[in-house]
């Protein structure tokens, strides 16, 4: 999920390496072959791709906050279960992709500290607040939403472990997606009130679920060699405007509005939006949003509460270890 | 904006459904409080399962209880719509979570009392219970597992892990004896074969500590004083803030669906 803003290649260092095996390596991929752990890869590439993965995982970790926040309030005995479960696999979307990243040489816990430490990026989309029930429902819709359109391609990603990894994220992701519609649905057809908390939801994650495909192609930097490596497969604009078309009837739908008082359908059918407001992704992007503070400051809790738990776990391990084979010894 | 408090005929079957009915919602509350914050992603995952486990066992009995009583009640009114004092579960699970410690000795102290039980069950006369205990059994199982394995980390592990896993232990001990009391209603059940009693599990659920406190280097407290009240609605200060939270949505916004 939620990697299409972040992505920025390394510089292209094939000239260091051995030309031939460079070569081979990107006639593998033109010829759309899957590249495996022990295969032989540019040391960029495995750099990009270790990035992209960690921070994919990193966002599924920190996006169990913002819905973590209303499941000891949901509404409802069905509602409570859902969403525990909804968290719990972005959990497990963590840890699957954290093993995927594992794959290219390092550690997990190298890579969450980078992540702890402030130095590897998480989606912004999770920076912002969720403040009534409607904002888990629209987290499902437009969130996880946009998320998929980021993540269909990825499974067809040229890294065999990630594209892999996808395919199982995605069919969860698409069943979260339909577990938010209805949340939505559920509001609309309701009181007054929960439509208007519905409304409220949107309004407040509509721009910021349009940034989470990442800066206009026009100013995107780094897009060509992760394009040419096949694990970026469409530019943002593209997966953006996708995303957008299969939402607008979906909000008609629920009889919602968008917040985009200048958007208009063209001839094609696409429903062009207005300008998105890049300063404040930006800002969020620096560590401005409104929860960054709070989203960094409650990993470093739970990891630094956690530590000595995990020392008695690694403690008990070498004491068992040796045990055993103390008694294998005898 | 007021709620009332919907009104529950606690017949003695009805009762019973609900005592157990408040155990799992308030432990599975207890446990998704950790889902983000756990020690570890494994662990966040593990806790999550069980409370999702226990939450699903609540929402079983708690329709079964509605359905007993006859009235307008379903497992939402009687989950959101009960009041601390009309709330019956075991003081043991409203407990705090506290650490990781206190959190895995709470479960350890319930889980093997409910994995006893859930399978003593099994061979209840009514139909419905039998069947909740089927499946409860199967989970409770792996509860215990779990949290076993993690006393005897935590007790054999550090200073540190033993310190606290030791501490939590003398902590919560005093709540466990409300486990196997039974009221007159229960006794009525127990002797109509629809429930067992509790108190005949005591024996085994002692075993199970011990054997796994012992291989923990950990001991169980000497002190036999228990607390009790849970089960009449005479509760610790800790569930009125629980149920507060658990309830907010259905006291601030009365009578939707959602």
């Amino acid at each position: 999920m939620y990697t299409q803003a972040l992505n920025t290649a390394e510089t292209d260092d094939r000239g260091l390496e051995d030309a031939g095996k460079a070569a081979q390596f990107q006639a593998r991929i033109d010829a759309e072959e899957r590249i495996e752990p022990n295969d032989w890869m540019p040391a960029a590439y495995r750099k990009t791709l270790t990035r992209q993965i960690s921070q994919h995982a990193h966002s599924e970790i920190v996006g169990m906050l913002p819905e973590g926040n209303w499941i000891t309030r949901a509404p409802t005995l069905r509602r409570k279960a859902a969403l525990l479960a909804k968290v719990q696999d972005e959990c497990g979307h963590g840890l699957y992709l954290y093993a995927a990243a594992e794959t290219l040489g390092s550690s997990r816990e190298e890579l969450v500290d980078a992540m702890l430490a402030g130095k590897a990026k998480y989606s912004s989309i999770f920076n912002y607040p969720t403040l009534t029930w409607a904002d888990i429902g629209t987290i499902g819709w437009l969130v996880d939403g946009a998320a998929i359109m980021n993540q269909i391609p990825l499974c067809r990603c040229s890294y065999g472990p990630y594209a892999r990894a996808m395919i199982r994220v995605c069919k969860e992701e698409s069943f979260h997606q339909r577990q938010g519609y209805e949340i939505m649905v559920t509001l609309c057809r309701g009181s007054d009130e929960q439509k208007a908390m519905a409304q409220d939801a949107l309004n407040r994650w509509w721009w910021p679920v349009l940034m989470m495909f990442g800066p206009p192609d026009a100013t995107s930097q780094h897009s060509d060699t992760s394009t040419k490596w096949k694990i970026k497969r469409f530019s943002n604009d593209e997966l953006r405007q996708k995303f957008v078309d299969a939402t607008v009837p979906q909000a008609q739908y629920l009889g919602l509005t968008i917040p985009d008082p200048g958007m208009t359908q063209d001839a094609d059918g696409h429903w062009r939006y207005s300008e998105i407001d890049w300063s404040e992704f930006k800002q969020v992007l620096a560590g401005n949003g409104p929860c960054n503070r709070d989203r960094m400051a409650a990993r470093r809790k739970a990891h630094e509460e956690g530590a000595w738990v995990r020392e008695a776990a690694a403690a008990y391990a070498a004491k068992r270890a040796q045990r055993q084979s103390a008694q294998a010894a005898e | 904006m007021a709620v009332a408090n919907i009104q529950v005929s606690e017949t003695p079957l009805v009762l019973y459904a609900l005592r157990r009915a408040d155990d799992a919602l308030i432990l599975g509350h207890r446990l998704s409080e950790w889902c983000g914050h756990a020690p570890m992603l494994e662990e966040d995952m593990a806790l999550s399962n069980i409370a999702l486990d226990l939450i699903g066992q609540a929402r079983e009995l708690y329709s079964y209880a509605a359905k007993v009583e006859g009235n307008d009640n379903d497992e939402d009114k009687l989950a959101y719509l009960r009041d601390v004092r009309q709330y019956r579960n075991l003081l043991l699970v409203e407990q705090p979570n506290g650490d990781f410690a206190q959190t895995l000795v709470r479960q350890f102290f319930y889980s093997a009392f409910a994995d006893l039980y859930w399978r003593a069950m099994m061979n209840s006369r009514d139909a419905t219970l039998a069947a909740i205990a089927a499946k409860s059994e199967k989970e409770s199982a792996y509860h215990l597992r779990h949290a076993s394995e993690w006393i005897i980390r935590l007790g054999d592990g550090t200073d540190e892990s033993h310190a606290r896993a030791q501490g939590a232990i003398e902590h919560l001990w005093a709540f466990t004896g409300e486990m196997f009391a039974v009221d007159d209603g229960e006794r009525a059940l127990i002797h109509a074969g629809i429930a067992i009693d509790p108190g005949s599990l005591r024996g085994r659920w002692l075993q199970t500590l011990s054997d796994v406190v012992n291989e923990a280097t950990l001991v169980l407290p000497q002190n036999d004083w228990m607390q009790q009240g849970g089960r009449t609605g005479r509760h610790s200060e800790h569930l009125g803030h629980l149920l507060s939270e658990l309830q907010s949505m259905q006291r601030t916004f009365p009578g939707l669906t959602w």
